[in-house]
């Protein structure tokens, strides 16, 4: 178990390395090859010959890419001091750099924003996970029923309904017309009624997607589970159904969900993107879709790194579960 | 020993036999197989009817829009109330001279800027599937094939690719691209980045069923034959497995296309997809985020669009699998 963990995190570090090698490159060999100045590109786009010239000495842009990576990584680790002449700024670890639009630290807006983005991703997902796993299973138990046929039905819109479109829709119904939720956010710490108040309807149109994917796979997965000879087998041997359904049959079914929701992570952080876009909440992926169109590369760069950190971890979280749920599953 | 009786051929002698409706015996093909079934799948056969029709709605987008709109990007300034900035008319501005209303503001012809909309929505959407089915396919295939270091590397890649933000990292790399490219500019290079990346991001889906079929097919019997008669590399990959293949590669490329029009249009809604004045759904649908309170038609017309599309490419999908499954009874 040691050892697993063991491997599993120094997997985690070099996943990280190429991911950061990756958003790198992005931003800093893409423009080269295609023409551009990155240090243009921080400058802004009124900027003068001599001010891109400051800030490509300042940013080290005019070091080697290998080297000016080193240096990053570096001050991810250690902080970094970025010098031009006598002026030296100090930027601690971890340092993400500084923002080109706001001239502020990039670390302290990626930590501001962080727990919107989390509260919203880890109360769709749980939302999800409940209603999708729920509804395939009563569909597959139920198969052809009416609630099967209607369950089916509105599962294959979920999965056909642009996130932003069904959010507006649900803005435009519950809050303008009805009045019945408004969405902010509240932090957890400080009120969890109104943080949960304030983030359902985010929750509701963000997990309805995912719910819609879930239950379609865990029906089809359940009803190819039940068709097993080890069910048969277990009713046999004269265990009640109940038991049958939940000790041998849902057991095997959670075993592909997990796998789908340890690849679908990295999707969640597009999907909160999206939500946070249409209910205009402050997180994660609205400050990378604002540094965007400003063309803010440092702050893109940090949420993308922030996001593949996630992205990782969680499936690092995923792969112990997988231990939980099926017993077949040795970590070794 | 009597034979069953059902066994017409056992129990009646030849001569009766002949006298028989000539459908007793038929050989089959596996794809006719397919097309039977899914022949009498009337869900799928609708969506796909609905996708024959956005295809030509596609195509002949002018013809469409100058027999029954106005040019996309003409103002018609007199349908918006000069005060409010909504359209004149109830529901958006529907009326009999504008099918789907016009746009808050400035007037465009809604109608108009959805079937050119389709255009981009689609081609995006079936070239990038292409650009993901090509390299998912080649990589699967190689890396089933060969196994070992090379399956290593391809498996610890795709493991990568999933495990990314991939959203974030398409708006990073479409945001970071110039708009004019060696010589060329304009929407079509936007286009050209889009399929490329969402192709790129696309293929280890395919690249992971290549690959595990792969895994099982290539300790099979015929490819032992093909081997043993001196068949090279290429040959045993694209003449032996290949073929065996076309199945589920059909079916993920059917499932993909959903799936690629809603990241671009999720694209073009973050503002990094095709630029305006190009009409694209997904821009009006973020167009639509400050107006709709207001003017709830101008984000309902473009998200039905997107809705439509994608739900009929989805049934069409799911028929598709359903008929080339082996294991179905339909």
């Amino acid at each position: 178990m040691l050892a697993y963990l063991v491997r599993r995190l120094v997997a985690v570090v070099v996943m990280l390395l190429v991911v950061t090698l990756v958003t790198f490159g992005i931003f800093f060999l893409v423009p080269k090859l295609t023409g551009g100045d990155p240090a243009a590109l921080f400058a802004g786009r009124q900027a003068d010959p001599a001010a891109i010239a400051g800030i490509r000495r300042k940013l080290g842009l005019d070091a080697p890419v290998i080297v000016q990576y080193a240096r990053f990584i570096w001050g991810l680790v250690a902080g970094r001091d970025y010098a031009s002449g006598a002026d030296v700024t100090h930027c601690a670890a971890p340092c993400f750099g500084y923002s080109f639009k706001t001239e502020q630290p990039v670390w302290p807006l990626l930590i501001d924003r962080f727990p919107v983005t989390f509260s919203l991703a880890i109360g769709a997902c749980v939302l999800w996970l409940v209603v999708g796993v729920a509804t395939g299973v009563l569909s597959a138990l139920r198969r052809g029923s009416l609630w099967d046929r209607a369950a089916m039905a509105t599962a294959l819109a979920g999965v056909s309904l642009p996130i932003y479109f069904t959010g507006m829709l649900a803005l435009a119904v519950f809050t303008y017309k009805l009045h019945w939720l408004t969405v902010s956010y509240v932090p957890f710490t400080q009120n969890p009624l109104a943080w949960a108040r304030g983030l359902l309807l985010p929750w509701i149109v963000l997990a309805f997607l995912y719910a819609a994917m879930y239950a379609r796979l865990t029906r089809a997965t359940m009803l190819e589970i039940l068709g097993e000879d080890y069910i048969r087998t277990a009713r046999a041997k004269g265990l009640a159904e109940p038991v049958v359904i939940r000790r041998h049959a849902l057991r095997a079914t959670l075993t592909p969900v997990l796998t789908i929701l340890g690849m679908d992570l990295g999707a969640l952080v597009g999907g909160a993107i999206l939500t946070e876009t249409t209910f205009s909440l402050q997180g994660l992926g609205q400050a990378a879709v604002r540094a965007i169109s400003d063309q803010d590369l440092p702050v893109i760069l940090g949420v993308t790194m922030i996001a593949a950190f996630f992205v990782i971890a969680a499936n690092l979280v995923v792969d112990l579960l997988y231990a939980v749920v099926d017993p077949r599953v040795r970590l070794a | 020993m009597s034979a069953p009786p059902h066994e017409p051929g056992a129990t009646a002698p030849a001569d009766i036999t002949a006298d028989l409706p000539a459908k007793a015996i038929e050989g089959r093909s596996p794809g006719r197989i397919a097309w039977l079934r899914l022949r009498r799948d009337k869900v799928a056969l609708a969506g796909g009817a609905v996708v024959v029709l956005l295809i030509l709605v596609a195509v002949f987008a002018p013809l469409i829009v100058s027999l029954l709109g106005h040019p996309p990007d003409q103002l018609h300034e007199d349908q918006i109330d000069p005060n409010l900035g909504t359209p004149i008319h109830p529901f958006g501005g529907i009326s009999r001279r504008f099918l789907f209303g016009v746009e808050p503001v400035n007037g465009r012809d809604l109608f108009s800027r959805v079937v050119y909309g389709a255009r981009v929505s689609l081609l995006v959407a079936f070239l990038a599937a292409v650009v993901a089915v090509l390299l998912g396919t080649l990589f699967g295939i190689v890396a089933g094939y060969f196994g070992g270091w090379v399956d290593a590397l391809v498996s610890r890649v795709m493991d990568l690719l999933l495990a990314f933000p991939q959203l974030l990292f398409i708006i990073a790399l479409v945001s970071v691209v110039p708009n004019s490219l060696w010589g060329f500019s304009g929407s079509g290079v936007r286009m050209a980045v889009l399929i490329v990346v969402i192709g790129f991001f696309g293929w280890p889906y395919v690249g992971r069923i290549v690959r595990g079929q792969t895994l099982a097919l290539r300790e099979r019997e015929y490819v032992e034959a093909a081997r043993s008669l001196g068949a090279g590399r290429g040959y045993i990959l694209f003449r032996e497995l290949l073929p065996n293949l076309i199945a589920p590669i059909t079916v993920y490329t059917t499932l993909m296309i959903p799936t690629n029009i809603l990241t671009e249009a999720a694209l073009s809604f973050l503002g990094a997809g095709v630029k305006p004045p190009t009409p694209s759904w997904g821009q009006m649908l973020s167009a639509a985020v400050t107006v709709f309170q207001a003017d709830p038609m101008f984000m309902i017309i473009p998200g039905l669009a997107i809705f439509v599309t994608v739900l009929a490419f989805n049934l069409f999908g799911d028929g598709v699998r359903d008929a080339l499954d082996p294991k179905g009874t339909r």
